[in-house]
């Protein structure tokens, strides 16, 4: 019996990961490798072929180039502060983790208010007496304040999340390692640099991958701000499965959005490697 | 010593203008996270036409027309139904099977083990959401499309993986000599689970469980693909999105805020133990 | 009545070996202390005898019953843990009550069982705090009533004083001994102190590397160790060894001096730093540390090459450097086998 009990445990759970986890992720390689039952790589020279593909691709690419990092030096940023910090440091703590509980459509209809024609943007530069007239931002005609409005959101919403699980690795190394360094002469930043930081791999780890994960999943912060103005690639998928009704070339997207996904967390782990021997 | 100490007057300078740039920075961030938030509230909170209308107040005239256009809008009442109907189910389902399993990591030591610890965390290498696309068609084949189980199905394998891993923390948090205690005093394996570890993993459990809401009452992509009818608040906002007037989506906005900021402030305690075990 | 006998228990781990082949027999009331360094297996041995860890092989009798198939709460026993155990959620009352409330014991006896214990630990003040707001010291105090008011034929203590400090441990030692002297129970003490095991043992059993080296009254295992490692490992500082070569029938070579020894192939010579005196005749010994501790004084000096300990009066004036002549007391001299490490009578 008490050998059986963690595998009972288990069990719901195992049970749960192989048919809504496996099979699916199973099926999804296949629907995008068939086309009515027969092998085919079709789905893809389809999904290539689409004049959206590449703009979808590269798009996705550059958001997360430039709001990952951005996201990082914020999140480390706001974690030393916490960290530094002796009365209000709750308070803050909450405020810094709001946006982790708004969904990216909410973050999306949050910077839409800003930077709609009627929105807080213009009403700002208006009273400032910048402009006289609304403009619109969010037109076809100015991509590039679409992709801006974008990475704000983004910057905006997901920062959190890395500064929560930046927070908590800080708090699991001791103290006495900065207080060493600081006897041994080690400035401010030297002590972030060469004590914080290599200790804190485990939690940049964590927070990276789920990151650029999340990047990559991009959707609706750009169906909000920009419709399909602007294509990402979960917004194609989406397109393809729901509006062309092409599960196959979906599936192909699909295969796409997790290819970049494994490689990217590998990388990360490969990068920010820690030694079995070297972890606290 | 003598020779590294700066003089009383300078050295009191550049504190205080170190502390200025400190609470500078502080108040920047702060307003950062917050004055979006605030921008949306101040739209829900006036009448459309304000909402509409250039330049704007900074200042909500607490008109609730916009709100009470929102509320009647076809639709919004069952779509907000139907999300907290999928974040309970969610709720239950991946506590009711991610507690379990989080308790056999942590009590057990079984050959299999670390493999199913692994499996976990490999899931968060793989873009989740797209589970939808191909459960979409497993679900017509059963019955479940459009379903509110169905939805809850895919955001339970959402937050299956955080459940596992925060209830894995929460209970190893649980000194296993409390339980052992229990036993030599006479409790069967459940009757010390019930009488000790419980209670004492209850608020964590419960904030878990609060996460796992969160997670499916802020998800778009699988419900968007998944439901049709019986779409949840943000799959109808979504899917609304080029058709609805200005007022309606940032209610509907507020209404995917208001419960998040609830949410995150319940959890809060929680947040950063549950994240720092994340991690390992 | 709670003879406890362990026949044949070994424990394994995967493939390192906890526990080799275990048997004792522990008489009722007796006091018995496992003792040895960390790793020894001594806490896994008490926690077969709990029921928390299954035995790989053997068989655990309590009171003339079999119970290593039954689970913990069965078996008649109460267990205090290294660190308390104090259940945090539950008052003072409630947690000594615990064991009362899963036994369906009515009320009125739950009181006076608690009330009763709470006094003899000197908690009856407490006895609506939480955990979280009791010292250690507390704590200790409540996780040793929670166990007596069960009123258990065997009470299990895995390290209880180690936590802590110094004073306090000393006070709680005294106390805890005269306690259960009071409670007429069986008692299986663990604990890597060995002046704690001679304080309170009426038996010690010396564990290391998974085996019982030798269980025996404290003077027993002080003054005749049953082997090398015995001796090493108890007293404060430990034995002294020596090389030994066989000098004709009986008598031994012994860096440079002449012993009676034992009829053996061969042998090592022993003998415990207190057991040494100054005198004008004996093995002559090269001083590298003195170190004075009050009542007397601990010499580290050398010995034909070997370091050798010596607890010599305080009184005397010795310095690094000085060549003494220690003379061992005759009958204190101890003989190990050097292959097998055992003693030689």
């Amino acid at each position: 019996m008490n050998r059986a009990l963690p595998y009972l445990l288990l069990l719901p759970a195992s049970l749960f990961l192989l048919v809504f986890f496996f099979y699916p992720f199973g099926l999804v390689v296949v629907e995008s490798l068939t086309r009515g039952g027969e092998w085919t790589t079709e789905n893809f020279t389809r999904m290539t072929g689409h004049w959206k593909f590449s703009t979808a691709f590269w798009n996705t690419i550059w958001l997360t180039a430039i709001v990952v990092p951005v996201q990082l030096i914020m999140a480390l940023a706001m974690a030393s502060v916490v960290q530094k910090l002796k009365t209000g440091r709750a308070g803050l703590l909450y405020i810094f983790a709001i946006p982790l509980g708004i969904s990216d459509l909410a973050a999306g209809l949050v910077w839409l208010a800003i930077f709609e024609q009627s929105g807080f943007l213009n009403s700002i530069l208006h009273a400032f007496g910048v402009i006289d007239r609304p403009q619109l931002y969010l037109g076809y005609q100015s991509l590039w304040v679409i992709f801006l409005a974008v990475c704000l959101a983004e910057i905006w919403r997901a920062t959190a999340i890395m500064m929560v699980i930046i927070v908590a690795g800080m708090g699991l190394i001791p103290k006495e390692y900065n207080e060493a360094a600081e006897v041994f002469g080690a400035s401010a930043w030297q002590r972030f640099t060469r004590v914080t930081l290599p200790l804190l791999r485990p939690s940049l780890q964590t927070a990276l991958i789920l990151r650029i994960l999340m990047a990559f999943e991009v959707f609706a912060v750009v169906m909000a701000l920009g419709g399909t103005t602007l294509p990402v690639l979960m917004g194609e998928t989406f397109q393809w499965q729901f509006q062309l009704q092409d599960r196959g070339v979906a599936a192909a997207y699909a295969m796409v959005i997790l290819g970049l996904s494994v490689a990217f967390s590998l990388v990360v782990l490969r990068l920010l490697h820690v030694p079995k021997g070297a972890r606290i | 010593m003598s020779d590294v100490t700066i003089p009383g007057p300078r050295r009191e300078e550049v504190n205080r203008a170190g502390r200025f740039l400190f609470g500078a920075g502080i108040a920047l961030l702060v307003l950062w996270v917050l004055v979006p938030i605030w921008f949306l509230f101040v739209n829900a909170l006036s009448a459309p036409s304000e909402v509409t209308g250039f330049p704007k107040r900074f200042w909500p005239s607490f008109d609730l027309a916009s709100v009470r256009f929102f509320w009647n809008f076809q639709g919004v009442t069952n779509a907000l139904w139907n999300s907290i109907k999928v974040a309970v189910l969610t709720m239950i389902l991946s506590i009711g099977m991610g507690a379990p399993a989080g308790y056999a990591l942590s009590r057990f030591d079984f050959p299999g083990k670390e493999f199913f610890r692994v499996l976990v965390i490999m899931t968060r290498a793989f873009p989740l959401p797209l589970l939808a696309l191909p459960l979409a068609v497993m679900f017509i084949r059963t019955g479940l499309d459009d379903t509110v189980l169905g939805l809850a199905l895919v955001h339970a394998m959402l937050a299956l993986p955080f459940a596992v891993l925060i209830t894995f923390s929460l209970f190893s948090g649980i000194p296993v000599e409390l339980e052992e205690a229990a036993w030599t005093l006479g409790c069967t394996r459940l009757q010390a689970f019930v009488k000790v570890v419980l209670p004492l993993a209850l608020p964590g459990i419960a904030a878990s469980a609060v996460f796992a809401f969160v997670i499916s009452w802020n998800e778009v992509f699988a419900a968007a693909v998944l439901t049709i009818e019986n779409r949840t608040l943000t799959a109808f906002l979504l899917q609304s999105l080029n058709v609805s007037p200005l007022p309606l989506k940032f209610a509907g906005g507020a209404a995917l805020v208001l419960p998040a900021l609830i949410f995150i402030f319940a959890v809060r305690k929680y947040l950063f133990a549950m994240w720092g075990i994340a991690n390992r | 009545m709670a003879e406890i006998v362990i026949k044949g228990v070994a424990k394994q781990f995967g493939a390192f070996t906890a526990l080799h082949s275990v048997d004792l027999t522990i008489a009722d009331q007796e006091f018995m202390v496992l003792l040895g360094a960390s790793g020894c297996g001594k806490t896994t041995l008490l926690r077969i005898i709990a029921g928390l860890e299954a035995p790989s092989q053997g068989e655990v009798w309590i009171g003339g019953r079999r119970v290593d198939h039954l689970p913990p709460r069965a078996r008649g026993i109460a267990m205090v843990f290294q660190n308390y155990a104090v259940f945090p959620h539950l008052t003072v009352f409630e947690n000594i009550a615990f064991g009362l409330r899963m036994a369906n014991m009515p009320q009125a006896e739950v009181e006076r069982r608690v009330t009763r214990t709470a006094e003899l630990m000197h908690i009856g003040q407490l006895l609506k705090r939480y955990s979280g707001e009791l010292s250690g010291g507390q704590r200790q105090r409540v996780a040793v009533a929670r166990a007596l008011a069960m009123e258990p034929d065997v009470i299990l203590m895995d390290e209880p004083l180690s936590n802590l400090d110094a004073l306090l441990r000393l006070e709680m030692r005294a106390e805890l001994k005269g306690v259960l002297a009071q409670s007429k129970t069986t008692t299986i003490y663990v604990t890597h102190d060995q002046v704690e095991a001679m304080s309170l043992a009426d038996r010690i059993s010396v564990m290391n590397g998974g085996y019982i080296v030798q269980a025996d009254r404290p003077t027993e295992v002080y003054r005749n160790p049953a082997a090398r490692f015995v001796g090493s490992f108890i007293g404060n500082p430990p034995m002294n060894f020596l090389p030994a070569s066989p000098d004709g029938a009986g008598r031994w070579r012994v860096a440079g001096r002449v012993f009676d020894g034992p009829h053996a192939e061969a042998a090592e010579f022993a003998i415990r730093p207190e057991d040494l005196q100054a005198a004008s005749d004996g093995l002559n010994a090269e001083v590298r540390v003195v170190e004075p501790l009050g009542p007397h004084t601990l010499i580290t000096a050398e010995v034909a090459g070997q370091p050798f300990r010596a607890v010599l009066e305080s009184d005397r004036q010795v310095a690094p450097g000085d060549v003494i002549t220690l003379a061992p007391v005759p009958d204190r001299i101890r003989w190990f086998d050097p292959e097998t490490h055992k003693a030689i009578a």
